[in-house]
């Protein structure tokens, strides 16, 4: 147990981690069905305190990626490195954020934020509470910390969420579509605030996203996921200046990387409306499956 | 713009009226409910032949009041409320448990679940002559159907309940730490409520449906049986009196179960 409250204690040396993922394969077997194989020798570097961005189709592999990674599923073969360590099951060094809001509904926002120190101990209660008061006045949550997630806006809820896991001080924070189903201006603000708190942090962070433009404004480096099974197909190396601000998309650096990206992107789309050969979806007949 | 209007103000009563019925949706309400009130005295007095065993509303709630000062209409409120909530509470007692036990855990629920859908069909009243054979006495036995009642809801709601709880918010829950008590108590149980609300207001429902009616059968005191004995001594409006009350009692105790429901789930009611 001790190992793991000095996650929420932060009194580590530093809780910023690197994240290898090496040859990861994942073949999902429903009877009845043809098995599918959703990753294939999948490898990927999240390189300490950068903001790693993966973009790729619907339905490329990108959740089953993050919930392998997260520890919720296991991989058919290869493995996910933390610090040069095997992982194993979930726990709070590596926190995921998901695509539909999981604020437990019957927590006010406070005890949200709080449930991973009440859990594990390491710190007090009221410390645990200092702690997410201040995280809670960065995203202008704070008069709302007595409130039930159910009484928040969508965009409200998502800022809870990413303060009850930056409160745990992970070594990884895996992010898997999490603006998804916000509004445009919504999901603009909340890219804001997850730079903001990313800057302050400095953490290691995994983001998810369908969305190319998202991806640029936030990555540092993006990786490009093929169609069906998924693997990397391409890394951008994203340099664009930090802090960034909106002004960063108009720019010819911005264009250059997205044309790149889009190239990249295109092409997977254009497989999985079974445009082009390769198109693998569930359930149907996939030359990729071997076994 | 500011127009002074000096009109003349209707009485109090009519304002007071007009005030409740701005709702056209109660008036319609109001409108149907004297309506049958209406058609139910002009029946009785000969307008329909079917009914003309039937005593006026007007005699009814005559024989109600002087009901609401025999000893003996109130035993039997207390009789029925006492069945109801024994089975009733047994049956959550037992039922709960066993629900989220058998959401919680795939073996327990390979042990007990096919016994489950077994018995399940089996509807409450045909329990009766077991129940009298297995129980020393009436009371017990009238308490052990109302329990079968409300068991088999309940049980199957707390597992629907636990077995629809969102993946993620167990997942997540285990990624910040808690341990697999942790999650029952702190995860589990919390979400399951919602579930076992529903199954104690459609629970409750049942309790009364067969508490009247094991009453009918078994019993000798009861709401059912004021009712049923009314019926034999050919005490019409008695019929009437005791229906109504059935229909009390049911309202009172759903509401509640409400309120209990409500107090479990505080960030339900919040809007």
């Amino acid at each position: 147990m001790p190992d793991k409250s000095e996650n929420a204690n932060g009194n580590t040396a530093s809780p910023k981690g690197e994240l290898e993922i090496r040859n990861i394969e994942k073949i999902f077997r429903i009877p009845g069905c043809e098995a599918t194989m959703a990753l294939k020798d999948c490898s990927l570097t999240v390189e300490r305190g950068k903001l790693t961005v993966l973009v790729g189709p619907s339905g490329c592999g990108k959740t089953t990626l993050a919930n392998i990674i997260a520890g919720y599923d296991t991989p058919t073969s290869g493995q996910v490195m933390l610090d040069g360590t095997p992982t194993r099951s979930a726990s709070p060094d590596r926190i995921m954020v998901f695509q539909e809001t999981a604020l437990w509904p019957w927590m006010t926002v406070k005890k949200n934020v709080t449930f991973g120190p009440s859990v594990i101990g390491g710190i007090t209660q009221s410390e645990a509470e200092k702690k997410a008061m201040g995280l809670l006045e960065k995203v202008g949550l704070v008069e709302f910390s007595d409130n039930y997630p159910a009484q928040l806006s969508g965009g409200m809820q998502r800022r809870a969420e990413l303060c009850r896991a930056l409160l745990m001080e992970p070594k990884v924070m895996i992010l898997d579509e999490p603006f998804r189903g916000l509004d445009v201006m919504t999901r603009e603000l909340m890219q804001e605030y997850l730079l903001k708190l990313y800057g302050e942090t400095g953490l290691t962070m995994f983001f998810i996203t369908s969305e190319i433009d998202e991806a640029l404004f936030l990555a540092d480096r993006i990786m490009v996921m093929t169609q069906l099974p998924g693997t990397i197909k391409t890394i951008v190396e994203v340099d664009l200046p930090r802090p960034r601000e909106f002004s960063v998309t108009a720019s010819e650096a911005y264009a250059k990387h997205k044309a790149k990206v889009m190239d990249s992107l295109y092409e997977e789309g254009l497989k999985s409306f079974g445009q082009l050969e390769g198109g693998g979806r569930e359930c149907t007949y996939n030359p990729a499956v071997t076994s | 713009m500011a127009i002074s209007v000096a009109a003349k103000k209707p009485p109090v009563a009519v304002l007071r009226f007009k005030k409740i019925f701005k709702d056209k949706g109660k008036l319609r309400g109001f409108i149907a409910v004297m309506g049958f009130f209406l058609l139910w005295q002009a029946g009785s007095m000969g307008l329909f032949p079917f009914m003309k065993a039937i005593p006026t509303p007007v005699i009814v709630i005559q024989v109600f009041w002087d009901f609401l000062y025999q000893p003996v209409y109130w035993q039997s409120w207390m009789e029925s409320f006492l069945r109801v909530a024994y089975g009733f509470i047994a049956a959550q007692i037992i039922g709960i448990p066993l629900g989220l036990g058998m959401g919680w855990n795939r073996n327990f629920k390979d042990f007990t679940y096919p016994l489950f859908e077994l018995m399940r069909p089996i509807p409450p009243l045909a329990w009766v002559p077991v129940s009298i054979l297995f129980w020393p006495t009436n009371e017990t036995s009238i308490a052990f159907i109302t329990f079968i009642g409300a068991f088999f809801t309940i049980v199957l709601n707390v597992l629907g309940g636990v077995s629809s709880i969102p993946k993620e918010l167990v997942n997540s829950a285990v990624s910040f730490g808690a341990s697999p008590r942790q999650i029952f108590w702190r995860i589990v149980l919390p979400a399951t409520i919602p579930s076992i609300a529903t199954g104690m207001m459609v629970g409750i429902g049942i309790t009364w449906n067969v508490v009247i009616a094991a009453e009918m059968i078994a019993g000798n005191a009861g709401l059912g049986r004021l009712t049923w004995e009314a019926y034999l001594a050919g005490h019409t409006a008695g019929i009437i009196v005791g229906m109504v009350s059935i229909g009390v009692a049911g309202f009172v105790s759903s509401y509640a179960v409400k309120i209990i429901s409500d107090w479990l789930m505080p960030w339900k009611k919040i809007f």
